[in-house]
């Protein structure tokens, strides 16, 4: 166990009681502000709580005007709108440890007394905004240069994280001799998930035949290796412990957390592309705060931005071996509903959209209380989630 | 030194105070990579301390321009208009130190690429700035 400055962990005063996602379309025709509202309605409501219940309000990242639909919603405008008179508001950057940065603070802000339940959320709009325009967000805008560390790719047309990513994808294919016909299951697997999940955008099927043969958009990584832009909200509320006793869902215990920053937001790579030391240190920070061990884990909702990222963070969250984690997601028996660790259970970011690591934990708890419907994890208690390219976080999720 | 252009025009880096030593070392003709002067760790891109020794004294240094390919991909996807041709972005190693990377393109046939291609840096010229990129250099044996 870590050296702790006091004896309890922060996260283990805290709990999940709620959640909550709107429709997710591609584009919606609800506005984000609707969509923002649908879902945290829908958990605070789904935690069994009113409007009067929430204190705190955290939300990931700050509204943007610029970066296409990234974030369309402010927490002070979801608060205003919703009513809620809240003590705090916080905003996780894009830095720090990335998207989970939200329930972070959330977890901060509960475990310190200072609020009783924190309604979190995340909201994107990309898909409305690429309907205005196709061109990458790098590029839009009246500014004629690049700046800051973006000038390390762009000017070399490296415009989408795509690029970055098919990097440490060929770095990993070359060091552990795989290839597009094992990361490919990541996309399989998914799909066959998603095609249980209502919500997901992208619900047929696919065989790894259709994903040797889809279109590449940069070596080795192809359209299928990459997330989908949406329009759509998803929220959770996390409240204290001692205010989680009379909810009509078996709290969520946060068993234990791990994050980190890293290095790639400013262009620093370290080591030799087979691995991200920041989801690296993220994982271990998380096993160090709990007596369980990664194969007490019986569900993973493990990030897909690009497929890629979900083997090196099956590797981070030691749910796999160093190079190991293609030969566990070949075949996709492994990862299946029915397999050894179910994966992506609700079809990931790559066929159910791009929430940035929320879907991910909406599903997690989905899972652990049994309401997964078609695709539900017989004996769901222990889910992993983790998420994040340039910031890294990391959840255990327990059900009692 | 200087070469034509390919595919679209290349979006180039804002002039910043801490970085245009980096974007306009080509004008002679060679590379520059931030250097701390107590310990000697080379590093990239620039930052305002030594990662290693937390030394705050740093300043660009000459480079041989030589180093290998650690990874690459080949992009296949029309991102911006005019990007019809399939290039080449990669991760390349200087010489210099392990670990030491700038990404650039390789100008060279993507099939020809591979990790451990041996390049050398070549610049292009832009307005005030100078793109450094690399071509496999001939007749050097490849790293690993």
């Amino acid at each position: 166990m870590a050296e702790l400055l006091s004896p309890e962990l922060p996260e283990k005063l805290c709990r999940i009681t709620g959640i909550g996602q709107s429709e997710v379309g591609r584009p919606s025709t609800k506005t984000p502000l609707q969509l923002t509202l649908d879902a945290a309605l829908q958990a605070i409501a789904d935690a069994g709580l009113t409007l009067a219940d929430i204190d705190g309000v955290s939300n990931y990242p700050p509204k943007s005007s610029e970066g296409g639909g990234i974030s369309p919603v402010s927490v002070g405008e979801a608060m205003w709108a919703l009513g809620i008179d809240a003590k705090w508001v916080g905003s996780s950057t894009h830095e720090g440890p990335g998207h989970m940065g939200a329930i972070f603070a959330a977890v901060m802000a509960v475990a310190t007394g200072l609020c009783r339940h924190v309604l979190v959320f995340r909201s994107v709009a990309q898909a409305q905004a690429r309907l205005q325009s196709r061109e990458s967000t790098l590029l839009a805008g009246s500014r004629s240069r690049v700046e800051g560390n973006n000038a390390w790719t762009v000017p070399f047309h490296a415009i989408s994280p795509a690029n970055m990513w098919a990097l440490y994808a060929q770095a990993y294919f070359d060091k552990y001799g795989a290839g597009p016909e094992q990361l490919g299951w990541v996309a399989v697997s998914g799909r066959r998930h998603a095609a249980l999940n209502p919500n997901a955008i992208y619900r047929q099927p696919i065989t790894i035949e259709d994903y040797l043969a889809s279109r590449v958009i940069s070596t080795p990584l192809r359209l299928y290796d990459c997330d989908t832009h949406i329009d759509g909200a998803t929220a959770l509320v996390i409240s204290h412990r001692d205010c989680a006793h009379d909810q009509p869902n078996p709290p969520i215990h946060i068993e234990a957390m791990g994050m980190a920053l890293g290095g790639l937001g400013q262009g620093i790579h370290l080591g030799d592309f087979t691995r991200i030391p920041g989801a690296d240190r993220a994982g271990e920070m998380l096993w160090s705060r709990t007596g369980l061990k990664p194969a007490d884990v019986d569900n993973a909702q493990i990030y897909d931005g690009f497929s890629i990222l979900t083997l090196l963070w099956l590797e981070a969250m030691q749910l796999t071996g160093r190079g190991e984690a293609t030969a566990f997601v070949e075949g996709g028996t492994r990862i299946a509903l029915d397999g050894q660790l179910p994966m992506n259970t609700g079809g990931g970011q790559l066929s159910a959209g791009r929430f940035h690591g929320y879907g991910h934990t909406h599903e997690a708890c989905l899972q652990l209380w049994g309401r997964g419907g078609e695709r539900q994890v017989a004996g769901a208690r222990l889910s992993a989630v983790c998420n994040g390219g340039y910031g890294y976080g990391a959840l255990l999720l327990r059900r009692d | 030194m200087s070469e034509p252009a390919q595919g679209p025009a290349r979006k180039l880096p804002l002039i910043e105070p801490e970085t245009a030593w980096f974007w306009q070392s080509g004008a002679d003709g060679r590379l520059r990579i931030q250097r701390c002067e107590a310990c000697g760790h080379w590093q990239h891109p620039p930052l305002t301390t030594c990662l290693k020794c937390h030394g705050r004294t740093l300043s660009p240094q000459a480079v041989s321009g030589r180093g290998a390919v650690k990874t690459f991909t080949v992009n296949a996807q029309t991102w911006v208009a005019g990007m019809t041709e399939p290039f080449v972005f990669a991760a390349i190693e200087l010489d210099e130190q392990a670990e030491l990377y700038v990404f650039s393109n390789v100008l060279a046939p993507p099939d020809e690429v591979r990790a451990g291609l041996r390049v050398a840096v070549s610049f292009e010229a832009h307005e005030d700035v100078w793109i450094p990129l690399f071509r496999p250099v001939a007749g050097e044996a490849d790293h690993g």
